[in-house]
């Protein structure tokens, strides 16, 4: 951790960066996103298993942007967000400093992206334990089954929208959610229109999601929702051999097309 | 009205849970599903949970629904016809469980939808509702309901407060008419109870953090202070905090309507979302995430004393406990207060 | 109609459309219940919520003069979802009106007074009222004086009400629009609204101004009232914000602890420096 101080000391002191964003200690044992500015106050950070928060959401919000250049702590799932937001161009690669971190809390430095896709490449991205276990325990269930375990598990949605305002890859300016010409999504919390919702912003989501498990995390009715979008990234990788977060070039899945395309519909 | 003290045991709360059903109405109690404790309907006490602090979402979807059908609107080819809500059909709801802090908070709400237009809807749910409260015997790190002028055994706002004692029956105080009218009609399973039952024995202490009376001061003062953006840069604008918060009343007013009948709704909002305050011209009064929590904040605290005469918080800290990012409001209050001092 | 629901708007009727400038329509609405029409009143600066059924509500000014009973008018720009449906409703279509929210143009209080009206492009109709009203009751009133300009002459609306008001001789009426916006049989003046404003220096002894327009038309035209006189608490206006239930309980329109709805949307400048820099 001595060593994360020190390096965010030096970007600070050198003016490298305005601000770097990381994990520091909250209140009642929690942990809250801090925005250190002050050289000083880098003996703030603290790093252990507490600390999930995605922090490249912070990059792009527009107060910490302004601020101007940025670091960030960056676990696997932070790192994975940098390189799909680039690839989206929400981020420039002068714009932000990654700080790499790993379970041990050594620090892992980077110079340009290139080197956040080789370390990425070379990680193993395979989800927690527990969520692995119920996701197999949904895969081992009939399609029946399934309907029945997410119609049951949404219909406990408020339609608070939290999923989406917590997850780094739902920027958008005007959400579909706040369309009202049409009202594609009704402010109404039904059965059918919580699937509805969920369906749809999973759907945005097919191969772009960094399995970060914020939406899950802010969700106050603790629904499993990641586990809807995990499932979008696997078969993202089944079809297309890419998952997101591996490449701040690569091309978005769903909305780019190539002449080798396996489908021939559009030939 | 003089607070009169009975006794309840299980058995007969049991009883009386049976006998309210029949008489048609409908009993929400804190219910455990899936690891969380919300408010549902019940049928037999045996459905409600006793085990757990506080319910994730407040109480006051009871009077003011997430979504609530103002008017039904029917169209033809020669007319457009409104049909007013039918207030009688809104239905006797017994809150059974409601913790003092959850009772208290309908005041805040009352004295919005009855400030000088009187929300007809509101009010009639509100009547229609009766609060069997439950005191506190526990609380944790979230909890300030004794810096707002509440505690955890307090009778504002219920209409029998229920507090457990050590033999598992339950002091029972009868504290409005409403309350004396369910006591009365079911007097069998009111027992008399010994004058010398100290409640406080039963109830948590839960230690007071501020000076209420110097926060109100000094946030009135605080408009301009840089505090606001220090404590809003983690803010992810989720607007949990409003939708579990008790005396959140924000709303938003939409048609839904399929080409020929529909209906004009009111549905909860929240003024953290950026949205909220955006004009159709494209410029927005708090286009800032600081400015939203500055509202928040000061709307709870500085407008709403100030124009209802009430504080718009009752202390059950479910805004921190729901918040992602530990916006810890009771904090931000103290490092406010202690801002405008210095 | 039952009044108790305060969300349930009344039915008014399309009587009159009439094309404005491009995108702004003005109509005349009148009551379709007769018993609603006899009970209903209102006072000058006053606003409502119209809505088309199953689209939703949009907050406008009544922008007719109270001294006209039986009809209200509203004048609005096509530029949303509500606004949009209203603009494709026709003569004899039903429309609904909530109303009337907020306060009102002190206008017992500028009773032997002048009074100066200023107003650009689309802020006439909050004006119009008030304008309608006192010259209604001409004789409470000095001298009238009414400074109106657009962007171009296509942007100008109530051209009928500016030719009336041009052909009384007890209104003092100009009209300007910005340089570049005449077409080549423009009489009236050419010039921004505050340009115009310093060139005719109006009195301002014993004058009360209502100023209405965009932001920086108010900014540059406080400046030169100042020059010539006016106090703070001369000076009227009104505010606009986002509103969605007009009597303070959404929780939206509030600046500070003022609510647009309830506490204006009539401000004098005096007021307005007093406010949160937040609308």
């Amino acid at each position: 951790m001595d060593s994360i101080r020190k390096k965010v000391t030096e970007l600070l002191e050198s003016g490298a960066v305005k601000v770097v964003i990381g994990y520091g200690e909250g209140s009642d044992n929690n942990v809250k996103a801090i925005f250190v500015r002050k050289p000083q106050d880098a003996s703030k950070l603290i790093y252990d298993e507490r600390c999930v928060q995605n922090l490249a959401f912070y990059l792009m919000k527009h107060e910490v942007k302004h601020m101007g250049k940025r670091g960030v702590i960056a676990p696997l799932s932070v790192m994975r967000t940098v390189l799909q937001v680039a690839s989206e161009c929400q981020l420039k690669e002068d714009e932000v400093v990654v700080l790499g971190i790993t379970s041990e809390k050594e620090l892992v430095e980077f110079s340009n992206l290139k080197e956040l896709e080789t370390y990425i490449s070379k990680s193993d991205l395979s989800l927690p334990a527990k969520e692995k276990e119920i996701m197999d325990k949904i895969e081992a269930m009939s399609p029946a089954e399934r309907w029945q375990y997410w119609t049951n598990q949404l219909s406990k949605c408020i339609k608070c929208y939290a999923c989406r305002a917590a997850c780094p890859m739902c920027y958008c300016i005007r959400c579909q959610v706040e369309c009202n010409q049409p009202q594609w999504i009704t402010a109404e919390a039904t059965p059918m229109g919580n699937v509805e919702w969920h369906l749809m912003r999973a759907m945005h989501l097919a191969g772009r999601c960094v399995n970060c498990g914020e939406c899950a995390r802010s969700c106050p009715m603790e629904i499993p929702i990641n586990l809807l979008t995990y499932k979008t990234v696997s078969m993202v990788k089944g079809n297309f051999e890419v998952y997101a977060g591996a490449s701040s070039t690569m091309e978005s899945v769903l909305s780019s097309y190539k002449s080798d395309d396996k489908e021939n519909f559009i030939r | 009205m003089n607070i009169e003290k009975k006794l309840i045991k299980p058995a007969s709360l049991e009883k009386l849970v049976i006998l309210l059903k029949e008489e048609g109405k409908q009993i929400f109690a804190p219910v455990k599903k899936d690891n969380l404790v919300n408010f549902a309907e019940i049928s037999t006490l045996q459905e409600m949970t006793e085990d757990y602090i506080l319910t994730v979402q407040s109480a006051k979807s009871v009077a003011f629904p997430k979504v609530e059908n103002l008017f039904d609107i029917k169209t033809t080819k020669e007319s457009i016809t409104l049909t007013d809500k039918n207030l009688n059909e809104i239905p006797e709801i017994v809150l059974l469980g409601a913790r003092p802090c959850d009772a208290a908070g309908f005041d805040s709400l009352n004295a919005i939808f009855t400030w000088d237009y009187i929300d007809s809807i509101f009010v009639e749910r509100l009547k229609k509702v009766t609060i069997i409260g439950m005191s506190c015997n526990k609380y944790d790190a979230k909890c300030f309901c004794t810096s707002m002028n509440g505690n955890p055994g307090d009778t504002k706002g219920s209409d029998i407060l229920l507090t457990k004692t050590n033999d598992g029956n339950y002091l029972a105080e009868i504290i409005t008419e409403k309350g004396k009218g369910i006591a009365d009609k079911h007097s069998s399973l009111f027992e008399s109870i010994s004058d010398t039952i100290d409640k406080n024995k039963f109830i948590a202490e839960v230690p007071v953090k501020f000076d209420l009376k110097q926060i109100l001061e000094n946030i009135n003062k605080s408009f301009e202070s840089d505090l606001w953006v220090e404590q809003s840069l983690r803010c992810i604008s989720c607007g949990s905090c409003a939708y579990v918060c008790p005396t959140c009343a924000c709303f938003d007013i939409q048609d839904i309507y399929n080409g020929h009948e529909g209906h004009r709704k009111r549905s909860w909002d929240s003024c953290g979302f950026g949205l909220f305050t955006l004009h159709t011209s494209g410029h927005n009064p708090r286009e800032v995430q600081s400015q939203r929590w500055r509202q928040r904040v000061m709307h709870k605290f500085a407008y709403m004393p100030d124009r209802q005469q009430v504080v718009g918080c009752v202390g059950c800290g479910r805004c921190s406990r729901a918040c992602p990012v530990d916006m810890n409001l009771k904090e931000h209050l103290i490092n406010l207060a202690e801002e405008v001092v210095k | 109609m039952n009044r108790q629901n305060i969300y349930l708007p009344y039915l008014m009727r399309i009587e009159k459309i009439t094309e404005e400038a491009p995108s702004v329509k003005t109509f005349k609405l009148k009551f379709v219940d007769e018993e609603d029409a006899k009970k209903f009143s209102f006072k000058t600066g006053q606003f409502g919520e119209y809505s088309v059924m199953g689209e939703g509500e949009c907050t406008f000014c009544i922008a007719s003069s109270p001294t006209r009973e039986g009809y209200i008018e509203c004048t609005f720009r096509q530029v949303g979802k509500v606004t949009t449906a209203l603009a494709n409703r026709d003569i004899g279509d039903i429309v609904g009106f909530r109303g009337p929210y907020g306060n009102i143009f002190p206008i017992d209080e500028w009773k032997g007074k002048n009074l100066l009206f200023i107003a650009g492009g689309i802020a006439l109709p909050p004006m119009r009222s008030v304008i309608w009203n006192c010259l209604d009751l001409r004789e409470n009133y000095k001298d009238i004086t009414i400074l109106y300009g657009a962007k171009t002459v296509a942007d100008l609306v109530y051209k009928e009400e500016l030719r009336e008001w041009e052909s009384r001789a007890d209104v003092n009426l100009i009209t300007t629009v910005d340089p570049g916006g005449e077409t080549p049989d423009w009489k009236g003046k050419i010039g921004f609204v505050p340009t115009v404003l310093d060139q005719v220096s109006p009195k301002s002894e014993n004058t009360i101004a209502v100023v209405c327009g965009p932001p920086v038309m108010i900014k540059f035209s406080l400046p030169i009232l100042e020059k010539l006189g006016f106090t703070e608490d001369t000076i009227y206006t009104t505010l606009e914000n986002r509103m969605k239930c007009g009597f303070g309980k959404c929780g939206r329109c509030n600046v500070g602890k003022v609510f647009v709805c309830k506490d204006g949307p009539v401000f004098t400048f005096k007021q307005l420096k007093e406010l949160p820099d937040e609308y």
